[in-house]
């Protein structure tokens, strides 16, 4: 009977896996399940292993672009969902052509890996780094608010200026990036394409302005003082016991409230 | 009409507002997502059907909205269809088990929350279409302050704002009101607060908020911002119920104190909307 299940009866002889094979040991350290005793496990392997592959940068072993694509459709989902804040930076190695044309390309491979694995040391292990294309980086930073944002683009940038790369035996180069940033406003629906194109502007000006720098687009965000808010909870502030019974208590026990809160 | 649609300025909004006909329109909106702006606007569609009225609810979230999730509601065909030509306006109309019809945006939709002219115009033409068949078109709105949710509200005559006596929720609330005052100049916003734990709660809350509006927003004299209490809806086990199961609560529970609240809030709104 032809039922999903009998994918065993696939003949993994007659499927054509040598390209799929070579591609993989080229590049994963993994090892597959057997071909002759998991032929099914084996065959499931080989699918992971090739999606795996397809969502990274061979020279930089970030994520590529295909997997940038779906992580900021995530992301914006994430923010107009619970209103958390998302940065997105976008950087770009400040004349990264002058590398490769003094040094040569693999000068230039040398310098993307460095400043690859630079990137990845200074962000949260939540967030995404992925190579955008050429010499431009973009990450993702979920759940990131100001003061916090520019630290981070900060770090970065300080982090490469300082970074001594050997392109080659005895030969140390120094580098710099320039970084846009834009942030997914709390709870604005955005679309990735605004969403890039905002931090793009912003990316150009810092190349503009004379690079190695880091220019942020400011967040539209409606402000709500100190003083409002003081005014807002100033019987919470007091610390009325019977508010804060009623805004944290759960008189039901029940967490009926968490429940209403996923559903609105 | 096409130079006031075409306009990006969110002033340009206000322009459209001469949609006063469209005074049987009601956002209920939030500053927070997850306060339950969904569950008021369905069971208060029940609760005004319960009452003779023909109720229609339209997910403005344009595709990111619960409305089908709340309602058990998968259809075939969506605002999505319609807006790309794949279907007719009445076939995206469904019943809804609580006795009211309801427009789901279908997930398509996120991609013309980019509100450009023409989705106005379209989402505008849909919108006057209905209204002639419905006593009451509630629009299900996103939570803050999005151009896609501003946009929603100003096509309504009310506005109601749901919020939790939550701190967050309160704060995002009164970011809210202080847009809509500012940039729509809304005059008067209901104030519905959900999961108050104690009778009075509520009513406390809208005095805070509308005190502190008071002092801080500053609008023409005599034209401050009004908010006006519509109801309290209790913290109530009934709700979680209700939601895990998929069911309506006013159906499911109708004399439990949440639906006891909701129906309250409901006769209220039609008292508005429909003055004797």
């Amino acid at each position: 009977m032809d039922t999903p299940n009998s994918v065993a009866s696939i003949e993994l002889q007659q499927l054509r896996l040598d390209d799929a094979r070579a591609l993989l040991s080229q590049d994963l350290a993994l090892a597959l399940p057997s071909r002759e005793h998991a032929p099914l496990a084996y065959l499931q392997g080989v699918i992971d292993s090739l999606c795996e592959l397809s969502l990274k940068d061979p020279l930089t072993g970030l994520a590529n672009r295909r997997y940038f694509r779906s992580a900021i459709d995530r992301t914006i989902d994430m923010v107009a969902r619970s209103g958390d804040p998302a940065l997105l930076l976008m950087l770009d190695i400040d004349h990264f052509k002058k590398v490769n044309d003094t040094y040569g390309h693999q000068a230039g491979d040398r310098v993307l890996q460095a400043v690859a694995k630079a990137l990845t040391k200074c962000v949260r292990p939540m967030d995404t780094v992925a190579r955008y294309g050429g010499e431009e980086f973009v990450a993702i930073l979920p759940n990131c608010h100001a003061y916090f944002g520019e630290a981070v683009a900060e770090r970065i940038r300080l982090t490469i200026q300082d970074m001594p790369v050997e392109v080659a035996p005895g030969t140390v180069i120094r580098i710099t990036i320039s970084i846009g940033g834009a942030y997914a406003p709390e709870w604005v629906r955005s679309t990735a394409a605004l969403w890039t194109d905002r931090a793009d502007v912003q990316l150009y000006r810092a190349k503009a302005e004379g690079r190695n720098r880091v220019c942020l687009d400011n967040q539209q965000e409606i402000f709500v003082s100190a003083e409002e808010k003081n005014m807002l909870f100033g019987h919470l502030a007091l610390g009325d016991p019977a508010w804060i019974e009623s805004v944290s208590g759960d008189p039901t026990g029940s967490g009926a409230g968490d429940a209403s809160q996923r559903v609105n | 009409m096409s130079d006031v649609l075409n306009s990006p300025e969110p002033a340009a909004d206000l322009a459209a507002l001469p949609l006063k006909p469209l005074g049987k329109v009601v956002a209920v909106t939030s500053g927070k997502g997850g306060v339950g702006k969904t569950f008021v606007s369905a069971n208060m569609a029940a609760a005004l059907a319960k009452r003779g009225l023909r109720v229609l609810v339209l997910d403005a979230d344009l595709g990111l909205a619960n409305l089908d999730v709340v309602l058990n509601l998968y259809p075939k065909v969506t605002l999505h269809d319609v807006f790309t030509g794949k279907a007719k306006l009445e076939d995206a109309i469904v019943k809804a088990p609580g006795g009211f019809s309801v427009l789901l945006a279908g997930s398509g939709m996120v991609e013309y929350s980019r509100l450009t002219p023409e989705v106005r115009k379209d989402f505008l033409n849909i919108i006057g279409s209905l209204i002639p068949h419905y006593d009451i078109v509630i629009l299900d709105t996103g939570a803050g302050i999005s151009d896609v949710v501003l946009f929603a509200v100003s096509l309504a005559s009310e506005v109601i704002v749901v919020a939790t006596p939550e701190p967050t929720s309160l704060t995002d609330a009164y970011a809210t009101i202080k847009v809509l005052a500012g940039q729509q100049k809304r005059q008067t916003i209901r104030m519905v607060i959900n999961q108050t734990a104690r009778l009075g709660d509520g009513r406390a809350i809208t005095v805070q908020l509308q005190q502190v509006l008071d002092r801080f927003v500053v609008s023409e004299p005599g034209k401050s911002v009004r908010l006006v209490h519509m109801g309290d809806i209790p913290a109530d086990p009934s709700v979680r119920q209700a939601i895990m199961r998929r069911q309506l609560l006013m159906q499911s529970q109708p004399g439990c104190p949440a639906s006891l609240a909701v129906s309250q809030i409901a006769v209220k709104i039609q008292e508005t909307l429909m003055p004797r």
